[in-house]
């Protein structure tokens, strides 16, 4: 595989000037999860109003350009969404966002971040354990 | 005069003894492989030894009366009697053949942990300890009501000697310690250690992966109880490895795994298990691995392990002293002068994983992560670090590449700003 490739210009993009970085004003749902094996951190945090749509997205995190990256496009890509359209985003829909074709080990890195989604989707803000 | 040599031997000459240092990784790329820590490759000496063992040898060991069972059991014995002589044990029976460190430090957990540990109890650890030597005491804590504690490091990533003095006391039954950290390369004062273990009766186990590839170790005069190490970070085949015991212990212990070779007598009522070395050998063993071990420790030998040791620490010395000189970069670990082999760095905004991404690029291969020493880590304060660790066949060359790229790896993550 061309390594050239994992680093391109959008990816860096996302991870220099990333969407939404930080706190959702008037969170509704929030998960947080790392990947213990290189300390990679995301933060999902949702503003999921009535109609079941994602009004709101942010997220927020530390780690690896795959990592971070990756999250700031998901959240770009579901900002806006229905909660069902969001569940239905697969993992293969995620590498296919990220674009560069990614070696099993980096796999993980770029899913950290749905991981997080899908967890936080079904994470009302009140039922959250210290902070995840 | 030759600019490129380093030490007593000449790596460039060397390096035609190792096939797949003569391949490319990407097209076009050369291998610059420093990810010795994690695992070595074998020259052919040792490859040879494998395929004629196999092509003219091979049987299985200690079972049949047939000429290649007696040719293999000799060659297997011979091995067990070359690492012997390597490390610098009294007798060949105190030598295990094992799958690795992981196993050997599990066989020593289980069997004499089990043993002799029970409530109040500690095993002393360290801060450094790589998981191996770490997570097995735990489940042996677990089992035995024994307490895990971990002697903590200093600033500069050296045992804090002070602390170990006061942590220890007649209640530690085993100290446990790496002799070289796998990712510091501190060399442990292990002497000190073992001398103030057997004041409070305390057994010392040496987790030897990083020490045994790198440095002359005779187990004899360390007057260790128990040492662990593996064959694939010394060039040898993976799924081998050595545990040593000294004698006395071994042959009070219980076997841990149960199965043919590891006994003496089997009735339908029992069984009783045999002497040590084979009492810790169950089931047909890694016969080609170990006796490619063998292969391999003569190879070493030949090479002088005084001067392997040597050159691994000039070329550390040369790629800490470079990659220091970029600026924004900080490397783990004692000064070079008290340690062997490894440079862990970390580079100023860049995951470690990136770094080791793009450094791949330039054939350049590292290892990214924890190195499976969460604690220290933590202790350390980062995530994850970038590893480049080196041996043999490694060469100044080599040194200028790793430098290269990571100053290219910066200027990359670097770009608007
Ligand atoms: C210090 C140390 N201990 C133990 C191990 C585990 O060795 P193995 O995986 O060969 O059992 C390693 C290597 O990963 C190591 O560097």
């Amino acid at each position: 595989m061309n390594e050239e490739e994992i680093y391109r210009e959008h990816v860096l993009d996302h991870y220099e000037d990333p969407f939404q970085k930080g706190e959702c004003p008037g969170v509704t749902h929030a998960h947080q999860d790392d990947n213990p094996l290189c300390g990679d951190v995301v933060r999902m945090e949702l503003r999921i109003d009535e109609d079941g749509k994602i009004a709101d997205a942010w997220f927020d995190g530390t780690g690896c350009c795959i990592s971070q990256a990756s999250a700031s496009m998901l959240t770009e890509t579901i900002q806006g969404k229905t909660v069902d359209e969001a569940k239905e985003f697969a993992a293969d829909h995620m590498l296919e966002l990220f674009g560069a074709r990614l070696t099993p080990n980096r796999q993980k890195c770029c899913l950290l971040s749905w991981r997080v989604l899908q967890t936080a989707l079904f994470s009302p803000k009140d039922g959250e354990a210290n902070g995840g | 005069m030759t600019t490129a040599q380093t030490s007593r031997f000449d790596p460039a000459t060397l390096r035609a003894d190792f096939p797949i240092l003569a391949h490319e990784v990407h097209r076009g790329v050369p291998l610059t492989y420093l990810d010795n820590a994690a695992t070595t490759h074998a020259p052919r000496q040792v490859l040879d030894c494998i395929r004629e063992t196999m092509e003219r040898h091979y049987a299985n060991v200690h079972r049949g009366i047939h000429a290649l069972s007696e040719q293999s059991t000799e060659l297997y014995e011979n091995a067990r009697g070359k690492l012997r002589q390597f490390f610098g044990a009294e007798h060949a029976d105190e030598i295990i053949f094992t799958r690795g460190t992981t196993e050997s430090i599990n066989v020593v957990a289980r069997s004499w942990g089990d043993a002799n540990l029970q409530q109040g109890d500690e095993i002393l650890l360290t801060e450094m300890e790589h998981h191996a030597n770490l997570v097995p005491w735990f489940q042996a804590a677990e089992r035995t009501g024994a307490k895990v504690r971990c002697v903590p490091i200093t600033d500069d990533g050296e045992l804090d000697m002070d602390e170990f003095a006061k942590m220890l006391s007649p209640k530690t039954k085993v100290v446990g310690v790496v002799a070289i950290s796998n990712v510091l390369g501190t060399i442990n004062p292990l002497e000190t250690i073992v001398a103030a273990a057997r004041k409070v009766g305390a057994i010392v186990v040496v987790d030897g992966a990083q020490q045994a590839p790198h440095q002359r170790v005779n187990l004899a005069e360390l007057d260790v109880d128990f040492y662990a190490a593996s064959g694939h970070k010394m060039l040898g085949p993976s799924g081998i490895g050595i545990l040593y015991g000294k004698r006395g212990l071994l042959r009070d212990m219980p076997p841990f795994l149960g199965g043919g070779a590891m006994i003496r007598r089997v009735t339908t009522e029992g069984f009783e298990a045999a002497e040590p070395p084979a009492r810790f050998e169950a089931g047909t063993p890694p016969i080609v691995a170990a006796i490619a071990l063998g292969a391999t420790v003569d190879y070493l030998a030949q090479i002088n392990m005084d001067a392997v040791e040597e050159h691994e620490r000039t070329l550390a010395n040369l790629a800490q002293e470079k990659l220091l000189a970029l600026g924004g970069i900080r490397v783990l670990g004692p000064t070079a002068d008290k340690k062997v082999g490894i440079v862990s760095f970390v580079v100023d905004g860049v995951h470690a994983h990136d770094v080791a991404q793009r450094l791949d690029k330039h054939g350049v291969a590292v290892r990214a992560g924890h190195h499976c020493t969460m604690p220290l880590h933590k202790r350390l304060g980062v995530a994850a670090s970038s590893r480049a660790s080196f041996y043999v066949y490694n060469t100044v060359e080599d040194v200028d590449r790793l430098v290269a790229g990571v100053e290219e790896t910066q200027k990359f993550f670097r770009r608007g700003k």
